[in-house]
């Protein structure tokens, strides 16, 4: 196992490489000048010459690079353009909320997408199945904006019921905070909740027509147990690997939920840095997303591990 | 009994009057359009940061609703005869958020700060400055080295910010943006990049009576809609900037009050004229066909249609509130007809052209308006939706023909005018070049005369209208919404909100 982990860290850091290269180079492409963005109305050709100097963005691009490279290497992301926030400060600010939005959504998700799932492959064929099916497929299909926007309208506008966008840490008020989240996270789970529903359905059904299955059957187990104890823990192995996946992907920002709800975490930092060209914060997030995807596969090789005991010796 | 019921009416007094003091500890949410920039006065660039810096950062002297100058920080002023030395005399009671008093050695410390920051954003602003002294600690001495007529104007915004010079950070420019340590009403706590920035009651300040909030919050929410929905909703008390198609809504909701007013700023459609390779090629170069455009867009049918009502149509730079509008330049009604014809007078019967725009819902409706009014004066348009920061871009770099864009405007008329106008101009991206309008433009910064000023404006805009650098669409209006209970808020033409005497109702 640490052998793995150990091989897995190791093959991380080309990825990064890699990974910190293409942004870079992307950032370039893009049109505009971050310098002449920046000043906006005031533009004072001394002052915009002093800003190109200060951040280096007449060097050679290699060099800006290498440069950008050696900071990270000494643990320093660099700081904003555009507030002077340092890019760590900003993590540390929206990693917490991304993390927490994340971890509701798929809360909802799993606690949504699996049963249906289940249910879906044991009912096949039935009105049961039918609907989870039209449901799973509305969930993939209706764009989180506007299911965002519908929400905000009726629930916090009409009914007043939750707060209608915005976050509040935890620690200053727990109930609230999940409040704040809970529109968010359930509009994010929606897709998910979709994708895990397909999966654990065709896995289910897979794992219902497999020979054991077929044997317990024979013997008088009852359906329930059946289902629950042969099928489902067998079909479970690659749903836990699509979670961690999933959970990755959430990870590096829901950008079009965190702009409707004005949340202030890692999808809507990076969208509001791209679009004032703030080329320390889109690099030094996107390089710690990057992290925590690789942690998350990670973690995927060694779950899958854990649930399947055939491999942990292979 | 009798005395008993007195007391009891004493004691009601006394918990109507600790109400009334609780009525201080609220406090007010603000959704604003964008996050702002750097909270450093010197280097601040956008309208935006401007609205938090009126609540954080008193000033030298600010303006009224009627573009007069009123005191703030400085109780008077005066200019020397020969316009060239302006003193201030300073209120002795202000004091810096961190306790430190305001006097002039502090205010020349910061007026220095603005005018040698490597990058501060004041420096052209403050370039007619050459010395400023402190002979005492209520008087402060600016010596010029030409007369400016635009500098009370420009001390009237951030370049006459005080910041405590304790804060400053020879080292590091950012610590100021970090933790900006003023002399305003309200002082800095917290800000969360994207999600808030919150400021506290200054205690000391030497109006706090006149301030009626504990705390204020402003909270970027750039999705219009979702900023009105978080005002009926109650997570807000008031806004800026509503989009003009939610107008209808804001004003038919019982819990909300429409507070618009119009801007300093305007909406233009420029031509490039001298920009590089596309200049050459611009359909646009003959100035018929320049007038033709104009004559074929009708700004009142924008102002219905996009614009909710609240987009005056402009026909020169300076707003309708500021004492340089004038009445010589009426906003030109549609006229196809005499677009044809003039389109015929230049051996012309269809032009195609190409219009660029920021890509957002409302200049994209105008856009395709101007499109489809254009087309029936023969000028084919074809329409290019650009993201701002690369619009800019291509602005600067001239691959462009004719491009909409706003400004926010300035309350002296220089600042509406002389960057978009004067040949070198850090604005003049279509690169008109007039010697004429540039002495005058010159000529207008060194008159401090409101009256002979006006005329030297009047001449240029005359020129200005004959040689079609551009045309105006609109004035930028400031659209603000308030929940019912908000009382005391008057709008500002330039776009600010000025919390004082502002409270919350029961």
């Amino acid at each position: 196992m640490l052998r793995l982990i150990l091989r897995r860290v190791l093959v991380a850091i080309p990825t990064l490489i890699l990974v910190s290269m293409i942004v870079f180079m992307l950032q370039k492409i893009l049109p505009g000048d971050p310098v002449l963005t920046l000043a906006g109305e005031e533009r004072d050709p001394a002052v915009l010459d002093y800003l190109r100097d200060k951040y280096h963005l007449d060097d050679p691009l290699p060099v800006q690079y290498g440069a950008w490279v050696l900071q990270v290497a000494q643990g320093d992301l660099g700081k904003s353009l555009r507030t002077d926030v340092p890019v760590s400060t900003l993590i540390g600010q929206k990693l917490p909320v991304t993390l927490q939005l994340s971890v509701m959504a798929m809360f909802f998700a799993v606690l949504v997408g699996i049963p249906m799932g289940i249910v879906a492959a044991v009912r096949k064929g039935t009105v049961v199945e039918m609907g989870a099916n039209v449901a799973a497929l509305s969930g993939m299909s209706i764009p989180n904006f506007w299911l965002g926007i519908i929400l905000i309208m009726v629930v916090s506008v009409q009914w007043q019921l939750l707060p209608a966008s915005g976050y509040v840490p935890p620690s200053q008020d727990f109930w609230l905070s999940i409040k704040t989240l809970l529109m968010p996270s359930l509009v994010l789970s929606t897709a998910i909740a979709a994708y895990l529903m397909r999966h654990t359905r065709s896995a289910m059904l897979e794992a219902l027509g497999a020979d054991y299955v077929r044997t317990a059957r024979a013997k008088g187990v009852s359906p329930r147990q059946v289902v629950l104890r042969h099928a489902l823990r067998n079909a479970l192995m690659p749903i836990v690997t699509l979670v961690t996946l999933l959970f990755g992907e959430l990870l590096a920002g829901a950008v079009l939920t965190e702009q409707v709800f004005t949340i202030p975490g890692f999808g809507k930092l990076i969208v509001d840095a791209v679009f004032n060209r703030d080329y320390a914060v889109v690099q030094g997030v996107v390089l710690c997303v990057a992290v925590g995807f690789i942690v998350m596969n990670l973690l995927a090789d060694i779950l899958y591990i854990l649930v399947n005991p055939r491999l942990r010796h292979a | 009994m009798k005395k008993l019921n007195r007391w009891g009416v004493l004691l009601g007094g006394a918990l109507m009057a600790a109400s009334a003091t609780c009525a201080v500890a609220q406090e007010l949410r603000i959704g604003l359009q964008e996050d702002p920039d750097a909270l450093d006065p010197h280097r601040a660039r956008t309208y935006v940061s401007r609205i938090v810096f009126t609540s954080l950062c008193d000033k030298l002297i600010d303006i009224d609703n009627k573009l007069q100058f009123v005191p703030q920080l400085a109780k008077s002023w005066s200019w020397s005869e020969d316009n060239k030395t302006l003193t201030f005399k300073l209120r002795t009671d202000a004091a810096f958020h961190d306790g430190t008093k305001f006097d002039a050695a502090a205010a020349k410390a910061n007026l220095e700060r603005a005018m040698t920051l490597p990058d501060s954003m004041r420096k052209t602003e403050v370039a007619s400055i050459a010395s400023v002294a402190a002979p005492d600690a209520e008087t402060l001495v600016l010596t010029l080295k030409q007369p400016d007529a635009t500098l009370l104007a420009t001390l009237s915004d951030r370049a006459g910010m005080m910041l405590s010079p304790k804060s400053f950070d020879a080292q590091d420019s950012g610590s100021v943006a970090r933790q900006p340590i003023c002399s305003g009403p309200y002082k800095f706590v917290q800000r969360v990049q994207n999600d808030r920035i919150v400021l506290e009651k200054f205690d000391q300040y030497y109006n706090a009576k006149d301030y009626h909030f504990a705390r204020l919050t402003f909270l970027p929410i750039p999705d219009t809609t979702v900023r009105l929905s978080n005002l009926r909703a109650g997570g807000l008390d008031m806004l800026e900037r509503l989009s003009p198609n939610d107008v209808a809504q804001a004003k038919g909701d019982a819990n909300l009050k429409f507070a618009p007013v119009d801007g300093l700023g305007f909406q233009e459609v420029f031509f490039n004229l001298n920009n590089g390779k596309r200049a050459d090629t611009n359909p646009f170069k003959d100035v018929r066909v320049r007038k033709a455009l104009e004559l074929s867009i009708d700004r009142e049918a924008i102002n219905q249609v996009v614009g909710g009502g609240i987009f005056t149509p402009a026909g020169q730079a300076f707003p309708p509130a500021s004492p340089y509008h004038s009445a010589k330049f009426p906003v030109p009604g549609r006229d196809v007809a005499k677009a044809r014809a003039l389109l015929k007078e230049a051996g012309l019967t269809t032009v195609k052209g190409e219009l660029a725009f920021g890509n957002n819902t409302t200049i994209s409706a105008i856009a395709e308006m101007m499109q489809a009014m254009a087309a029936e004066a023969g000028i084919q348009l074809t329409l290019r939706p650009t993201e701002y920061a690369a619009l800019l871009a291509e602005a600067e770099r001239g691959n462009f023909e004719v491009m909409i864009r706003g400004w926010s405007g300035r309350p002296d008329p220089d600042g509406n005018i002389y960057s978009f106008a004067s040949c070198k101009g850090s604005l003049n991206d279509g690169r008109y070049c007039n010697a004429e309008v540039d002495k005058l433009l010159n000529q207008a910064r060194v008159t401090p005369d409101e009256t002979q000023r006006k005329a030297l404006y009047e001449q240029v805009e005359t020129i200005l209208h004959q040689d079609m650098r551009n045309f105006f669409l609109y004035y930028q209006p400031w659209p603000f919404v308030l929940r019912k209970n908000v009382t005391g808020f008057t709008p500002s033409p330039d776009g600010m909100i000025r919390l004082k005497g502002v409270a919350l109702a029961k």
